[in-house]
C-alpha cells in the first residue's frame, strides 16, 4: 500500500496535459500516483492546430505528449477508456472498460463537445463535425467521392472547417444564422469586409440562414431546406454551430453544474466537492466558459497549484477572450470589448476597400484608455493594441494614429515596450510576462529562439512574435550588449551586408572587397562567402584565377573531397530521369576508373574514389555522353527530385518529372548562402517528399501548390503551403522573387527554413514581399535571377575544355602520378577506402585505377 | 640535401597551394603574393595528403592554410596547428629562383 496522494484526471486533452506537466514541472511528482484516462485512442495533442493534420495527414505531427514522458514520470495514461460513473463517497471513478479507480483528488479536463442542432436529417450520413482527428480523417475518405461541402455556422471555426474542405478540392459553402460571420468576436463593417474577402477565396457565404430539415438531393447526397425558402445542395456537412461543455459525468455525481452547462468552479477550480477540480473547456468560472485554449491553461496550473498545497497561491480570475489569427490566410483579431458596449465608448474605423483591410478601436468616453479593437485583412498591430487595453497604458493624443496608415512611410504608432509594467502579460498562450522575458535575457538568452526555448512564450499561436523581439531587443539594448555579427575578423560586417556592398559597389573581385571594406587576408569563412556572394551577383566561371584560391575545397576542384583525399563525382540528372544509354555510360565511367558507385538520397548517381588528376578525364568522358556538373559540391541547387506523375502514375495530375526537370535546369548552378533542395510531386500522394524541400511543388488538378523552406537534415521542418493552385508562370515568379530573396538576406550558411524562422513576421512576411511586393523589389528580384539563368554554364565542361585549368587539377605539379597512399579495399564487389590498420597490415590493398 | 626545384611561380594561382613529390616526400607548397612557403602535404587529423588544396587565411596576423578535411588551421611559417598545441607538422625551406620555386628538405 502506499501512501502517496491518488491523483485521477479524466479527459486526456490539451488542458488535462498540461495540468499533469506542472505536476511534473514543480518536481513533486514523486509525491503522487498520477492516473490519466481519456475516451480518445490517443494522449493528448494540440487540438488548437487540429486543422493541421491536412499537412502531413498524421497524427503523430500534433502529439503534446513527449516520447517517454509518462514512463520517466511515473504517469499510468490510458486511451480508448472513458470514465461513466463516480462514486463521490467511496472516491472512486468507474469505466466503460468495467474497470474501477480511487482516487484522492479527482481532475475533470472532459472538454466539450459540438453542438449538432436537431433538424430533422442532421444525422445522415456524411454529416460530422469538427473536433477530433478521427472527424478530420471521416471527412477526409468522404470528401474523395465527393463534389461540393457545406458548413454550418460561420464563426471561427467553422470557416476554418471550410478553408479545410476547399483545400480538399470542394466546391464549399458556409451557412450562417446569423447576419454576418464572426458574430461574436467582428462588428457589422468587419463582417462585410471579412464576407468579401472569404468570398475572393472561392467560399458561397450564406448568412441569415435558417436550417429546417435535411433530406435526399437531386445532384448531390444531401439537400438542406432553409426557413425562408432557399434551398441548398451538397455531398458532406461539417456541423460547427457552437460548442456544449462535457459536464455529463458531473450531472452523473451530483456536483452543481450552470444553467446552461459547465461545471462551476471556484478561483482554485475546486467544484462544488472539494476533492474534485474541473479545468478546460468543461469548466464554469463567474457564469462563463471559456472556449480557447489559454484560459484552460491558466485553469491547469492553478488547480496544479492548489492540489500541490498552494505554494504559488494562485488563483485563476477570469481571461481576456481577446484573439487572433489567420481564417484562411485573412487575418482577423478581436480585442476586448470588440462591440462598444461599455457606457459612452467612441469608436474610431478606418476602412481601405482597395487593399481590403479593416480596422476599429473602441477607446473610453474621455479618450483615455482603449477599450477594443476589431482588425481584419491586416493584423501586425494586435500585440501593441493589445497590451494598450490589458494594462491601460494612456492612449497618445490623437488615438487614430493607431490605426491609420502611416503616408510618409514613417513607422505607425510603435509601443515604447519600454512603456510596459513588468507583470504585462506579453504572450497569453503561455502566460510569460515582460518581467520572465527580461529575466530570461539577463540569464543568457540572446535570440527569440533562446526564449522561445527557456520561456516557452512565442511557441503556441504565435500572436506575440514580434512583440517577444522587441522586449529582447529593448532588454539587450539596456544591458549594453552589442551583438557582435561580423563575419569574421577580416570584415566588421554580415553576410547581408556584404552583399549588398557587392551589389552596390559593382565589386567583382575578392582582392576589390579586402581592399575596400576588410582587412588582413581573408580565410576560409570570408573568401568562400565573398566566392558565394561574387557568384550570385555576376555569375562568372569560379575557377578564374581570381576566384579560384576564395573557392571551398569541393568548389575548388569542382567535385566532394572524400575523407581519403579521393573525390566522388555526380553529374546531374535534372528530375532523377537518365536513359539507358546514360546509364550505361556512367557506368563505364565508373568501371574503367573502378569508382564505387552508389544511388544517392538525391535521385541520382555518385561515383566514389577519384582521384584530383583524374577528374578532368572522368569530366570529359561524362561530358561527350551528355551528362552535366551536378554541383554537388556548391552551396548552390542540389537536386529537383520528382515522382513519376501523370506520365505514367495512375493518381498522378500533372506531369511531375518534366516541371522537375524544368525547374532543376532554370536554377542549376545558382549560388546561394547555402545548398537548396527541390522536389516536385504529381499529386498529394507526395511521393517525391516535397514538403521536406526549400522548395517544393505539388500538383494539383488546377495547378501547383507551392510549399516554401522546408528541410530533412539535422532538424527537420515542414514546408509551408505559400501558394494554392497557382499555374506555372506564377511559380516560377515566385520562385525566382523568393531565391533571390534568400540570396540576398540570409546569413552564411542558414538554410531556408532557419532563415524564414529568422524573419520578423514570418510566413506572412515573405508572401507580402513576395507576392503582395511590398519591398517594391519583386522586379529587381526577377532581373538578377534572370541574369543568373541567362548566364548558365556547364563548370566541368568550361573547364575541361581549357588546358590551363585543366592542369590545376595534377596530383603533383612536378611528377605526372597518383598519389601513391591512396588505396583501397574490396567490400561487396566494390571499392573502399582501406583503413589505417589495414593499409599497415598490407594485405589486399587495391592501388588508384 | 640541396635545394630541389619544383616548377615555375606562374605555376601556383596567388593566393593557393599546390602538392610536390620530392624523391617519396610530399610537399605543399603555398604562393602568398609573390612569397613562398612548404609544409608537409599530410593532414594528421585524416591522415589524407590533401593540405596544398586548403585555403590560405590570416588569423590574427599569422598566415595559415585551412585543412580541408576538418578545417583546422596550421601555420605556413612552422607548421603549428593552431587549434591543438601538440600537433605541428613539418616545414620546408622555400624560395623563388628568378621565376623558379625551389624547396630544399633537410633530413
Ligand atoms: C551523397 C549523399 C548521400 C547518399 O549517398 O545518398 C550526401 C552526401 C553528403 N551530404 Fe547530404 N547527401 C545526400 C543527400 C542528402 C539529403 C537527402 C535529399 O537531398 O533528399 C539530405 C536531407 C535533406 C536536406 O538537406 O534537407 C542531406 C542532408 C545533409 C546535411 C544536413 C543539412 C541540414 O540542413 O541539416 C549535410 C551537412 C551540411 O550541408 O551542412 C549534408 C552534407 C553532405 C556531405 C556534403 C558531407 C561532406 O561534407 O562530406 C556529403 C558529401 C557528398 C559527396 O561526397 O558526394 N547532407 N543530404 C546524398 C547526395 C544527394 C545528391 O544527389 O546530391
Ligand atoms: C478546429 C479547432 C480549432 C481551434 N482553434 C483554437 C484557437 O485558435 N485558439 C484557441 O485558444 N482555441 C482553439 N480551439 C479550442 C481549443 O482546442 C480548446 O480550448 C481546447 O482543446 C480545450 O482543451 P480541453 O483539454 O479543455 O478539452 P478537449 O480538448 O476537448 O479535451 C477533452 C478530452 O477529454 C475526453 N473526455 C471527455 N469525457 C471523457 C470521459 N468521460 N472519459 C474519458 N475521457 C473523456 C475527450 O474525448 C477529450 O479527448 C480550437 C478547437 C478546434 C476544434
Ligand atoms: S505523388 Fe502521386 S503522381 Fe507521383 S508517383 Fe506518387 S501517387 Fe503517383
Ligand atoms: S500569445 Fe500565443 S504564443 Fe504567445
Amino acid at each position: 500500500m502506499t501512501d502517496k496522494q491518488r491523483l485521477l484526471i479524466v479527459g486526456n486533452g490539451p488542458v488535462g496535459h498540461q495540468f499533469i506537466e506542472s505536476i511534473v514541472e514543480s518536481g513533486q511528482s514523486d509525491q503522487f500516483d498520477i492516473t490519466v484516462i481519456g475516451e480518445e485512442p490517443r494522449h493528448a495533442y494540440d487540438r488548437v492546430h487540429l486543422t493541421a493534420w491536412f499537412e502531413t495527414r498524421e497524427a503523430a505531427s500534433l502529439n503534446m505528449v513527449k516520447e517517454g514522458f509518462y514512463q520517466d514520470n511515473g504517469i499510468t495514461a490510458l486511451s480508448n477508456e472513458k470514465v461513466i460513473t463516480i462514486d463521490r463517497d467511496a472516491k472512486i471513478a468507474s469505466t466503460d472498460k468495467g474497470q474501477q479507480y480511487a482516487y484522492d483528488k479527482l481532475i475533470l479536463s472532459t472538454g466539450s463537445f459540438p453542438f449538432v442542432p436537431p433538424v430533422p436529417g442532421h444525422d445522415r450520413k456524411n454529416c460530422f463535425v469538427y473536433r477530433t482527428i478521427e472527424d478530420l480523417e471521416a471527412i477526409t475518405a468522404a470528401a474523395a467521392n465527393a463534389k461540393v461541402g457545406a458548413v454550418v455556422g460561420g464563426g471561427l471555426l467553422g470557416l476554418e472547417a471550410a478553408k479545410a474542405i476547399k483545400d480538399l478540392g470542394l466546391k464549399t459553402h458556409v451557412i450562417e444564422f446569423a447576419p454576418r460571420l464572426m458574430a461574436v468576436q467582428v462588428d457589422e463593417g468587419g463582417g462585410a469586409l471579412l464576407r468579401r474577402k472569404i468570398e475572393d477565396l472561392g467560399v458561397s457565404v450564406h448568412t441569415q440562414k435558417n436550417t429546417q430539415q435535411i433530406i435526399d438531393g437531386d445532384e448531390c447526397v444531401h439537400k438542406l431546406q432553409f426557413a425562408d425558402g432557399a434551398e441548398l445542395e451538397t455531398d458532406i456537412l461539417v456541423f460547427s454551430a457552437g460548442i456544449r461543455p462535457q459536464d455529463a459525468l458531473a450531472r452523473q455525481c451530483e456536483l452543481d453544474v450552470g444553467e446552461r452547462g459547465g461545471i462551476v468552479i471556484n478561483d482554485s477550480c475546486q467544484t462544488s466537492d472539494p476533492a474534485i477540480y474541473a479545468i478546460g473547456e468543461c469548466a464554469l468560472w463567474g457564469g462563463r466558459i471559456y472556449g480557447l485554449i489559454a484560459p484552460g491553461w491558466d485553469m491547469a496550473r492553478v488547480a496544479a497549484d492548489h492540489v500541490l498545497g498552494g505554494i504559488e497561491q494562485k488563483t485563476f480570475t477570469g481571461a481576456d477572450m481577446s484573439t487572433k489569427l489567420k481564417l484562411m490566410g485573412v487575418d482577423v483579431a478581436s480585442i476586448g470589448d470588440a462591440h462598444a458596449t461599455t457606457a459612452g465608448a467612441k469608436c474610431y474605423t478606418f476602412i481601405d476597400e482597395k487593399a481590403e483591410v479593416y480596422k476599429k478601436i473602441v477607446v473610453t468616453n474621455d479618450g483615455q484608455h482603449l477599450l477594443g479593437a476589431v482588425l481584419i485583412g491586416e493584423a501586425n498591430d494586435y500585440g501593441t493594441l493589445l497590451q494598450f487595453a490589458l494594462n491601460k497604458i494612456t492612449l497618445p493624443e490623437q488615438p487614430e494614429g493607431m490605426i491609420l496608415p502611416s503616408l510618409d512611410g514613417s513607422a505607425g504608432v510603435g509601443l515604447g515596450v519600454d512603456a510596459l509594467p513588468d507583470v504585462a502579460q506579453i504572450c497569453s498562450c503561455n502566460n510569460v510576462s515582460k518581467g520572465d522575458l527580461c529575466a530570461a535575457v539577463q540569464g543568457g538568452a540572446m535570440t527569440v529562439g533562446d526564449l522561445k526555448a527557456c520561456t516557452k512564450a512565442a511557441t503556441t499561436c504565435g500572436g506575440c512574435t514580434a512583440l517577444v523581439g522587441q522586449v529582447l531587443n529593448a532588454e539587450l539594448t539596456k544591458m549594453g550588449v552589442e551583438v557582435n555579427t561580423d563575419l569574421c575578423e577580416h570584415f566588421p560586417y554580415t553576410r547581408q551586408e556584404i552583399y549588398h556592398l557587392v551589389r552596390v559597389g559593382e565589386i567583382k573581385s575578392f582582392d576589390e572587397l579586402l581592399e575596400k571594406h576588410g582587412s588582413g587576408h581573408g580565410c576560409e569563412i570570408c573568401k568562400p562567402t565573398a566566392a558565394s556572394i561574387l557568384a550570385s551577383c555576376w555569375n562568372d566561371y569560379i575557377l578564374e584565377p581570381k576566384h579560384a584560391s576564395l573557392q571551398d575545397t569541393n568548389d575548388r576542384f569542382l567535385a566532394n573531397m572524400q575523407k581519403n583525399g579521393t573525390y566522388s563525382v555526380v553529374p546531374r540528372m535534372a528530375g532523377g530521369e537518365v536513359t539507358p544509354d546514360g546509364l550505361i555510360a556512367v557506368g563505364q565511367v565508373a568501371k574503367k576508373y573502378n569508382l564505387y558507385t552508389k544511388i544517392t538520397g538525391g535521385q541520382r548517381v555518385d561515383l566514389f574514389g577519384a582521384t584530383l588528376d583524374q577528374l578532368p578525364r572522368i569530366w570529359e568522358e561524362l561530358i561527350s555522353a551528355g551528362f552535366e556538373s551536378g554541383h554537388a559540391y556548391g552551396k548552390s541547387l542540389r537536386t529537383v527530385k520528382s515522382c513519376v506523375g501523370s506520365t505514367w502514375c495512375r493518381y498522378g495530375v500533372q506531369d511531375s518529372v518534366g516541371k522537375a526537370i524544368d525547374l532543376e535546369n532554370r536554377y542549376k548552378g545558382l549560388r546561394s548562402p547555402h545548398k537548396l533542395k527541390m522536389a516536385v510531386s504529381g499529386c498529394t500522394r507526395e511521393c517525391a517528399e516535397a514538403q521536406s524541400k526549400d522548395v517544393g511543388v505539388i500538383a494539383t488538378e488546377k495547378g501547383w501548390n507551392l510549399y516554401l523552406c522546408g528541410n530533412g537534415g539535422m532538424k527537420p521542418r515542414h514546408a509551408d503551403l505559400f501558394a494554392s493552385d497557382i499555374d506555372t508562370d506564377t511559380m516560377i515568379k515566385y520562385i525566382d522573387r523568393f531565391l533571390m530573396f534568400y540570396v540576398r538576406t540570409a546569413d552564411r550558411l542558414q538554410r531556408t527554413s532557419v532563415w524564414m524562422e529568422n524573419l520578423e513576421g514570418g510566413l506572412n512576411y515573405l508572401r507580402k514581399v513576395i507576392i503582395d511586393d511590398s519591398l517594391g523589389i519583386c522586379a529587381d528580384l526577377e532581373a538578377e535571377m534572370e541574369h543568373v539563368v541567362d548566364t548558365y554554364q556547364c563548370e566541368w565542361k568550361t573547364t575541361v575544355e581549357n588546358p590551363e585549368k585543366v592542369k590545376q587539377f595534377r596530383s603533383f605539379v612536378n611528377a605526372d602520378k597518383s598519389d601513391k597512399e591512396i588505396v583501397f579495399i574490396q567490400e561487396r564487389g566494390q571499392i573502399r577506402p582501406a583503413s589505417e590498420a589495414e593499409k599497415i597490415a598490407d594485405t589486399d590493398l587495391i592501388a588508384v585505377a | 640535401m640541396s635545394w630541389t626545384t619544383i616548377c615555375k611561380l606562374d605555376d601556383i594561382l596567388p593566393n593557393t597551394g599546390v602538392a610536390a613529390l620530392i624523391d617519396e616526400t610530399q610537399v605543399a607548397i603555398f604562393r602568398v603574393n609573390d612569397a613562398i612557403y612548404a609544409l608537409a602535404n599530410k593532414d594528421p587529423f585524416s591522415n589524407a595528403n590533401v593540405l596544398s588544396r586548403g585555403i590560405v587565411c590570416s588569423i590574427q596576423g599569422t598566415l595559415v592554410v585551412a585543412s580541408p578535411i576538418y578545417k583546422q588551421h596550421f601555420s605556413l611559417e612552422a607548421g603549428k596547428c593552431l587549434e591543438d598545441d601538440s600537433v605541428s607538422i613539418a616545414s620546408y625551406e622555400a624560395r623563388t629562383e628568378g621565376d623558379s620555386v625551389q624547396i630544399r628538405i633537410s633530413h
